[in-house]
C-alpha cells in the first residue's frame, strides 16, 4: 500500500523558501499568489493491504521522525 | 577534565574542537557514534557539521545513532552536554534542549564573525563572563532561525535559560538569521545541557580572528 506523508510548517512559523518563490513567481509575471508555503512529501510503500493499520503506521512515523512536532503539521494520505 | 566530542557520519568540526579543549589544558577524545561508553568524560560535547548530509531535517537522523541514547542518560543524570550548532540542532531534535531550527529567514548560509551578548551567566558554561558582556565569536549556518513556543519562551526566561543573543558591537539588538528574540544560544531548566549556533572553537587564537571562545570552554574546566 502507498502512502503519503505531507509535512508541512505550521501556520505562523515563517517559511523563507517560500517567500523566496513567491517572489520569483511575482518576478515571472504571476500577479495573482497571495502566498507559497512549501513542504515535503514522503511516500512509504508499505508491506500491508490493511488501510486502517497502515494510516496507523505512518502516523506513528509521522510523530517519531518524520514532522517535527515543535513547527511542523503532517497530513496523511492513501494514494493506493 | 576529560572531554568526550561525539562524532557522527558528516561531522566537520570535531577536530577543531578538540584542538580547542587541548588549548585549554583538558583531556579530549573522539568517541563514534556507534560506541556507548562515555560515562568517564566530565562533558560531552556535540559538535557542528552536517551530520547524515542534513537529511529529513538538521539532527534529525543523528538522534538516533546508538551513542545518543547513552547522551541522554548521560544528560538526565547531570552530565554536562555541550552541542554547537549541529550539534544545537540535535539537542533539539532529541528534546534535550526546547525548541526547533528553521531556515535562515534570508535563505543564506551565513559564515561570518558576529557579536553576541551574555543574557545569563549563572550557569557552568558562561561563568567566567559577565551579563552585559559583548563577545565577537564567528557563525557558519544555513538553519540557525530558532524557534519556540511563546509559553515555553515565558518559561525559559523564568529559568535564566536564555544565555546569548545576537547583537552589533555595541550591543543592540542585530538578528541576522530570524530566531525568536535574536536568541543564539540556550541551556536547559537543570543547566547541565548547553546549545549554541556559534563557534567558539573558533575563536582561541588571535591569529585566526579572535580569542573569544576561550573564556566560554574554560567555564566547564572550573
Amino acid at each position: 500500500m502507498k502512502i503519503a506523508v505531507n509535512v508541512h510548517l505550521k501556520k505562523g512559523v515563517l517559511d523563507p523558501q517560500g517567500k523566496a518563490v513567491h517572489h520569483a513567481l511575482e518576478t515571472l509575471g504571476f500577479k495573482n499568489v497571495e502566498n507559497v508555503r512549501i513542504g515535503k512529501q514522503i511516500i512509504l510503500n508499505l508491506n500491508t493491504e490493511d488501510k486502517e493499520k497502515a494510516i496507523q503506521e505512518a502516523k506513528k512515523m509521522a510523530d517519531e521522525l518524520l514532522a517535527n512536532p515543535v513547527i511542523e503539521n503532517y497530513e496523511i494520505e492513501v494514494k493506493e | 577534565m576529560k572531554v568526550g566530542i561525539i562524532v557522527f557520519p558528516g561531522t566537520n568540526c570535531d577536530r577543531d574542537t578538540k584542538w580547542a579543549f587541548e588549548k585549554i589544558g583538558a583531556k579530549a577524545d573522539f568517541i563514534w557514534h556507534t560506541e556507548h561508553n562515555i560515562n568517564k568524560y566530565d562533558l560531552i560535547v556535540l559538535p557542528g557539521g552536517f551530520s547524515y548530509g542534513d537529511y529529513l531535517r538538521s539532527g534529525a537522523i543523528a538522534i538516533f545513532s546508538p551513542v545518543m541514547q547513552n547522551v541522554s542518560e548521560f544528560a538526565k543524570k547531570g552530565g554536562y552536554v555541550l552541542g554547537i550548532c549541529n550539534g544545537f540542532q540535535i539537542l533539539l531534535e532529541s528534546h534535550l534542549l526546547p525548541g526547533a531550527m528553521t531556515r535562515n529567514e534570508n535563505l543564506h548560509f551565513i559564515s561570518k564573525f558576529h557579536h553576541l551578548k551574555v543574557i545569563n551567566n549563572e550557569n557552568k558554561f558562561l561563568q567566567n563572563l559577565n551579563v552585559g558582556d559583548i563577545i565577537n565569536i564567528p557563525i557558519a549556518h544555513a538553519e540557525g532561525n530558532y524557534k519556540v513556543s511563546n509559553e515555553t519562551l515565558k518559561e525559559m526566561y523564568d529559568n535564566g535559560q536564555v544565555i546569548l543573543k545576537y547583537c552589533d558591537e555595541n550591543g543592540n539588538e542585530l538578528n541576522p538569521n530570524g530566531s525568536v528574540d535574536s536568541i543564539a544560544g540556550i541551556c536547559n531548566k537543570q543547566k547541565n545541557v548547553f546549545g549554541l549556533m556559534p563557534h567558539p572553537e573558533r575563536a582561541m587564537d588571535s591569529i585566526l580572528g579572535g580569542v573569544d571562545g576561550i573564556k566560554m570552554l574554560e567555564g566547564f574546566l572550573k
